[in-house]
Parts: C-alpha cells; sequence; structure tokens
C-alpha cells in the first residue's frame, strides 16, 4: 500500500523557508566564513604552487624531449655526476652559512635596537629594514658593481689604503663568500624585525625578578631571553633556510655559477639544465632535490616548536 | 533606357558566391590575406637597430595587408630563452620568434619546418654558413632561418697601435681594409705569434683580455683556439675524444697564455672584455665590433686605435667562434604562410643590407654573397676597422661543442666545459690529466639518453 501524503499550500512553504534558514545557518557558520575568506587564498596557492609543483614532479619524470617516461631515471643520473654533488655541497654550505650568520646579526641587532630609548627607536628600525625593502635584483646589481672583477669600488677603497686587490669575484672561494655576503645583507633585517617582535613580548617582570635574585645580563639571556625566543627563532630559521635554499637572483646576477661552478646552487643549476641547455625535465629534477631536504628539516623544526608550545601550555 | 538583367534568382546566386567567399578567405594560408603576424624579436642593443627592423616590417605588412605587431625582448637575463621556452610549453604565444644559436635544436619539436623558405633563399643568395645548417637542421629538415640582426662572429678585435708599439706587429699590413691580403703575412699570424706578442703587451702594461668565465664570448672564443690545436669533446658518431694529444696541446697553450691576462678574466660576463679594451688597458679582445661601437661613443681616442681581424692560425686551421641568431616559426601559428613570407623577405639581399648598416656592422649575416655591403668599408674610424670582420681569409666559421651531435653539443657549450677545463688548468692548477679526466667524465655523462 502506497501512502499519500496530500501536500497543502501551508504545508510547501515550510520546507523551503527551513532550507533557506538552513543556507543562513551554513553561510553563518565561522568556519565556512573563514573557509570562504580563505578561498581566493586557496585559488591561488593551489593554481601557482601545487599545480606548478606537481606539474614539475611529473615533468622530472620525463626524458629530454618530453616523450618517455624515465620514473626517477634523471634524479639517478643527477647522484651519478660530480658537478651535481658539488652543487649540493654549495648549496648547504650557502644557505647555512647565511642563515647562521642572519640569525646572529639578526639576534644582536634586535638587541640592541631595543635598547635603544624608545623615542629614537622608529628611525632605526626603519633604516634597518631598507636591505630587505629593496627589490633583490636591484640591490644585487648594486653589489655586483661594488665587486666588479675590473672595476670594484670596494678595491678602490682597500688601493687607496695602501692594499691589493682582492678577487671578489675571480676567485672560487671569495666569490662563495661574496654571494653569502650579499645573502646576508638582505636577510638579516628579516631577522631583526622577528626577534625585536619577540624581545618585546618577553613579560619585563622576568628580567625584574631575575635582577632581584642577582642574574647578570648574560644570565638573564640565556635563561629568560633565549627561551622565551626559541619558537620565534626556530619559525624564523625555518623560513629563512627554505628561501636561501631556493635562493636564485643573488648567485645568478653576481657570478652566474662560476667560477668553475663553485658557486652554483640548486636554483641557478637548475636554470643552466632547464633554460640554457634545454633539458626541462632535468631542471626540475635539479629544483626538487630541495624538496627532501627542506621538508626533513620542517619536520624536525615544527616538531620542536610544538613540543615547546605543549609545555608552556 | 536599358532594362536590367538582373533577375532574383541571379541576385541570390551572386550573394550566396560572393558570402561564401568572403566567409573562406581569412582561412586562405597566403600572406595576402588579412591576418595578423606576431613576432618576438630580439632586442637589439645598438641605438636604432630596432627601428629598422620595425620599419622593414610595417614596409612588408602594409604591401600584404597584414598586421604584424613586434615584441622586442631583451637577452639580459635572458628573457629571450625564458620567453621562447614559456611559449613552447604552453604552445601559444607569438607566431615567429628569434632564437639564439641553440635554441633551434631546443625547441624543434613545436617549431615548423622551413626548408622551402631556405631554398628559396639559397637559390638566390648561394650556400648558408655552415654553422647555420649544423644549428638549424635536423634530419634533413630546417627549422629556422638564420637571420641578419644579431648574428655574429669573434674575431680579434686589436689595438694596432700598441701591437706596432711593443710587438713591432702591423695588423693593418697584414689584415688591410681590402681584398688585397699578402698570404704570406697572414700566414705568420698564428697562435705562436699571438703568445709572444701577449707577453709583449704584459710586459707594457697593457695585457690582452681573453675572457674565462662562462658566458658566450668566453665559450666562443675558447672552442675556436680549441679547434684550432685540432681538439674535440665529442664526435658526430657520440665517440668521446677529449682524451687526446690534441685536447693537451690546447690546455699546455693556455697554461702559457692565461698569465698574460688580467687575473680578474675568470669572473668577466660578456660585458667585461669590452671594458677592458675600452678603458684603454687591454691591447685586445675576441668579440664583436660592439666594443669598438661603444669605445667611439665613450673612449673615441681607443676606438680610433682598434682593428677587427682574422683570430691566429693554429696546428689544426684558423678557426673564429660564431653565434648565428634564427627565427623560427612555432607550429602552433596561425599564420604560418605569412610568417614565411616575411622571414623570406627579412633575408633577402636589400633588407639585410639595411639591417647591417643599421648595426653599424655588428650584424652578420649568414650568406657569405652579402659579404660585400660597404657599410664595413665605410664605418669608421679608423677607416677599414671592421672590414675584415666578416671572414674572408682562410678563416672558418665554427661552434664550442661542434662536431657533436647538437643535442650533445648545446650542453657542452652551456655548460661551458671548455672554458672550465681552462679555469681549473690555469686558475685551479689542476694538472692536465685530471682536468681531462673530469670532462671525460662529464662528457659521458652528456650522452645518457
Amino acid at each position: 500500500m502506497v501512502d499519500i501524503v496530500r501536500r497543502y499550500p501551508g504545508q510547501l512553504a515550510k520546507p523551503a523557508f527551513q532550507r533557506r534558514a538552513g543556507m543562513r545557518q551554513f553561510v553563518r557558520r565561522r568556519t565556512t566564513i573563514a573557509f570562504l575568506m580563505c578561498l581566493p587564498l586557496i585559488v591561488i596557492v593551489a593554481g601557482l604552487i601545487i599545480y606548478p609543483a606537481l606539474y614539475s614532479i611529473f615533468l622530472a619524470t620525463l626524458n629530454k624531449a618530453q616523450t618517455r617516461f624515465l620514473g626517477l631515471g634523471n634524479f639517478s643520473y643527477l647522484l651519478s655526476r660530480d658537478t651535481f654533488w658539488m652543487v649540493i655541497e654549495q648549496s648547504a654550505i650557502f644557505a647555512l652559512t647565511a642563515v647562521f650568520f642572519k640569525a646572529l646579526i639578526g639576534l644582536v641587532t634586535a638587541h640592541l635596537v631595543n635598547n635603544l630609548p624608545s623615542k629614537g627607536q622608529r628611525k632605526w628600525r626603519g633604516m634597518l629594514l631598507v636591505p630587505w625593502v629593496i627589490p633583490l635584483a636591484l640591490s644585487t646589481l648594486g653589489w655586483w658593481w661594488l665587486f666588479d672583477p675590473t672595476h670594484s669600488a670596494f678595491n678602490w677603497l682597500i688601493r687607496g689604503f695602501g692594499g691589493t686587490d682582492v678577487p671578489w669575484l675571480s676567485d672560487p672561494y671569495w666569490a662563495r663568500f661574496s654571494v653569502i655576503l650579499v645573502n646576508v645583507w638582505y636577510g638579516a633585517p628579516f631577522f631583526l624585525i622577528m626577534y625585536l617582535a619577540a624581545l618585546k613580548s618577553v613579560p619585563e617582570q622576568l628580567y625584574e625578578a631575575a635582577q632581584i635574585d642577582g642574574a647578570n645580563a648574560w644570565q638573564r639571556f640565556l635563561h629568560i631571553t633565549l627561551p622565551m625566543m626559541q619558537n620565534i627563532i626556530a619559525i624564523t630559521v625555518l623560513f629563512s633556510l627554505i628561501v636561501t635554499f631556493a635562493n636564485f637572483d643573488i648567485v645568478q646576477i653576481m657570478t652566474a655559477g662560476g667560477p668553475r661552478n663553485m658557486t652554483h646552487v640548486f636554483a641557478t643549476y637548475a636554470f643552466l639544465l632547464g633554460i640554457r641547455s634545454g633539458d626541462l625535465p632535468l631542471g626540475a629534477a635539479v629544483s626538487l632535490f630541495m624538496f627532501p631536504i627542506l621538508a626533513v628539516s620542517a619536520v624536525f623544526i615544527l616538531r620542536g616548536v610544538r613540543k615547546r608550545g605543549r609545555e608552556i601550555g | 533606357m536599358p532594362r536590367s538583367t538582373i533577375s532574383r534568382r541571379n541576385l541570390l546566386r551572386t550573394t550566396a558566391l560572393a558570402a561564401a567567399a568572403a566567409v573562406s578567405a581569412p582561412y586562405v594560408r597566403h600572406s595576402y590575406a588579412a591576418g595578423k603576424l606576431a613576432l618576438g624579436v630580439w632586442d637589439h642593443w645598438v641605438p636604432g637597430a630596432n627601428n629598422t627592423l620595425t620599419k622593414l616590417c610595417n614596409e612588408w605588412g602594409e604591401k600584404n595587408k597584414v598586421e604584424v605587431s613586434i615584441d622586442y625582448i631583451t637577452s639580459q637575463g635572458d628573457k629571450d630563452l625564458l620567453t621562447a621556452s614559456a611559449e613552447a610549453q604552453a604552445r601559444a604565444g607569438h607566431d615567429i620568434m628569434s632564437h639564439r644559436a641553440w635554441q633551434i635544436q631546443v625547441h624543434r619539436n613545436v617549431l615548423e619546418p622551413v626548408d622551402d623558405v631556405i631554398k628559396a633563399l639559397v637559390a638566390k643568395a648561394g650556400p648558408i654558413s655552415p654553422v647555420s645548417e649544423y644549428l638549424a637542421k635536423h634530419e634533413g629538415k630546417w627549422f629556422g632561418i638564420p637571420t641578419t640582426v644579431g648574428s655574429q662572429v669573434k674575431p680579434c678585435c686589436s689595438r694596432m697601435d700598441l701591437y706596432k708599439q711593443h710587438c713591432g706587429i702591423d695588423l693593418t699590413a697584414i689584415f688591410p681594409a681590402n681584398d688585397n691580403r699578402d698570404p704570406k703575412l697572414v700566414d705568420t699570424w698564428t697562435w705562436d705569434l699571438y703568445l709572444k706578442s701577449a707577453e709583449q703587451l704584459f710586459k707594457a702594461g697593457f695585457p690582452i683580455g681573453l675572457p674565462m668565465g662562462q658566458t658566450s664570448d668566453a665559450i666562443d672564443s675558447t672552442g675556436a683556439m680549441f679547434r684550432a690545436f685540432g681538439s674535440v669533446m665529442i664526435d658526430e658518431k657520440d665517440n668521446l675524444k677529449v682524451d687526446s694529444n690534441e685536447t693537451r696541446a690546447a690546455l699546455e697553450y693556455f697554461k702559457k697564455l692565461m698569465p698574460f691576462n688580467p687575473p680578474e678574466v675568470y669572473a668577466w660576463d660578456d660585458a667585461g672584455n669590452n671594458r677592458w679594451l675600452i678603458s684603454g688597458k687591454g691591447a685586445g679582445i675576441q668579440n664583436p665590433p660592439s666594443a669598438w661601437a661603444v669605445a667611439k661613443r665613450d673612449n673615441p681616442q681607443v676606438a680610433a686605435q682598434c682593428w677587427t681581424h682574422d683570430m691566429p692560425r693554429g696546428p689544426a686551421g684558423r678557426f673564429v667562434g660564431q653565434l648565428p641568431f634564427f627565427y623560427g616559426i612555432w607550429s602552433f601559428s596561425q599564420n604560418k604562410a605569412a610568417a614565411k613570407d616575411l622571414l623570406q623577405f627579412l633575408s633577402e639581399k636589400e633588407q639585410s643590407r639595411q639591417l647591417v648598416a643599421a648595426s653599424s656592422g655588428y650584424d652578420l649575416p649568414s650568406f657569405k654573397s652579402y659579404y660585400d655591403f660597404d657599410t664595413w668599408q665605410k664605418v669608421e674610424p679608423p677607416s677599414g676597422t671592421v672590414y675584415n670582420y666578416p671572414p674572408r681569409g682562410d678563416e672558418q666559421p665554427t661552434i664550442t661543442g661542434y662536431p657533436a651531435r647538437p643535442d650533445i653539443a648545446t650542453q657542452i657549450y652551456n655548460q661551458s666545459l671548455h672554458t672550465i677545463m681552462v679555469a681549473k688548468v690555469c686558475q685551479g692548477n689542476e694538472p692536465i690529466d685530471r682536468v681531462v679526466k673530469w670532462a671525460q667524465n662529464e662528457l659521458e655523462g652528456l650522452l645518457r639518453t
């Protein structure tokens, strides 16, 4: 037997109203609003980061003409080349040295600026941020002129003081030093501003209590400032490590990987193989080598941050 | 009054035919059909040179009812390479792109064969430079048309006053600005004499400047020098040939020559050697007449003493680095027939003459029959300074990486294996045997399938 439900006009209006109310409720839900507001960003990230990343993984599995699937062939080929091992070593030296000095300089400068009287502090903060604000390609060109192999302004000064020319870009080791120096100059203000923000969030009472207990400045730094800043330091280092490992502009403009390939980093070597030599899949494979290195460091650093967060919580 | 003969049936038939013709007209692949052509062209460094190309394209466009638009793309920061790579991947963009030397081989899978244009040009202008043929031909098909714009060779550009004063060599007598060369005198200009004069000039405080970095000036001239010693990296049948007496002889020669260069040559880019000559500190470089042209503007006294002439001869011959540019038509172009017509027009002798004149003789067409343009005789100072820029005697154009398959040679070239070998020996003081072994290992890698 079939139940026949009679519908009256009044009864029909109710479900429609309920649907509208449900929709309104759905839209009013905080998570939905959050999702909708993030949607443009999600679309941008998917279109400009996730899709290219997946495409480059696909590309890295093809042969030079992009007609045959090689699997991990490009990766195993790269690992069999001495030059590529040199690029790995140089990328590690470049990134680790630069991040270490950026962190150190950032920490020292943040302390100095934090201890300045608040009246003049804003000016110093602004001035110290300048290297980070200038477009990197432009500032690197400026540095290139300072280091110019034949007409270096630094060498002109050194000669003025009776010294001899320094082969800033023509000697491989000086060239490594120069590109790291420019990276530190560019990146240190980011650390400075992050550390300064962290310093300002440390409660003053902790220092007062420590002072009453007789702690000196070094002890206060070691036992109060540093533990309170640990998470910020870890996240800043991670972020900077990612950006520095992927750096392209500085090395490409200043040395293009030379002399003798001894300043190439992953990005410039990928450009050399992928664009200049026309082997896009091999270039993509080089750039993907950064991924596992950075993923592993991200896991360790973020695990530390979470652990400390739980301890504090 | 005559009565009209147009019936209703006739009118309908005529209208239908006219409509059909109008609809089908845009699909006719003929340059006379109205249509559009977009060009992505190398941005010339010589002021005004782009204007001549634009003028020629517009002239052709107006005559053929084709709307031509041109984007000039700089090679600074390899932006031209990036644009071409992006368009090749996206299968969209301009109809015609200019490509530097190796890029035709890189993109040949998405380029339209242009044998018909080449055939027509060769019938009129004679043979094309073997280097251009090597770079643009694959399995018997041409995929690029050598351009006048941007194409160049890199012979010696020397200070004739310094060579005369410190070495007793009169370069204008060996390489006069006319066709009456004395073969015996030309024969004296060898790499041995070059070495001897380099030492004398170094002692006089005016060293020569051979770039030994990883950019094209360094790669082109170093490759030509290796070739003059008979050194080959990989032959056309994929045989490794780098481990040879010829390679060792070339490296031994560089070991003697490089100390007479300024130490910073290992970091020079393509402008480094130009600046060296223009500053008045250097006695000679290997370059197209761009250094001379800039000196003419910035340091006229130096320009007045510059003389462009042949490379020295080595045991295997006299070689000069050539770097041709090409136009390629994308296979996804919507107007291929018009593109071919335009490129044929631009490559003809009269148009090439105007383009060479606009570049003050910097651009070098790939047809030897075009070397009689009067620009190379006219530009000065000094009179006849670039007459010997086009290879006129026994000088053979070559490209670094030749005779390996272009697929392999492009990597030898772009990964700068020649200059790195020289730098390892001369700057890094590595033993020649170890450097040859290193090169062998790199080359084995390049041969992977």
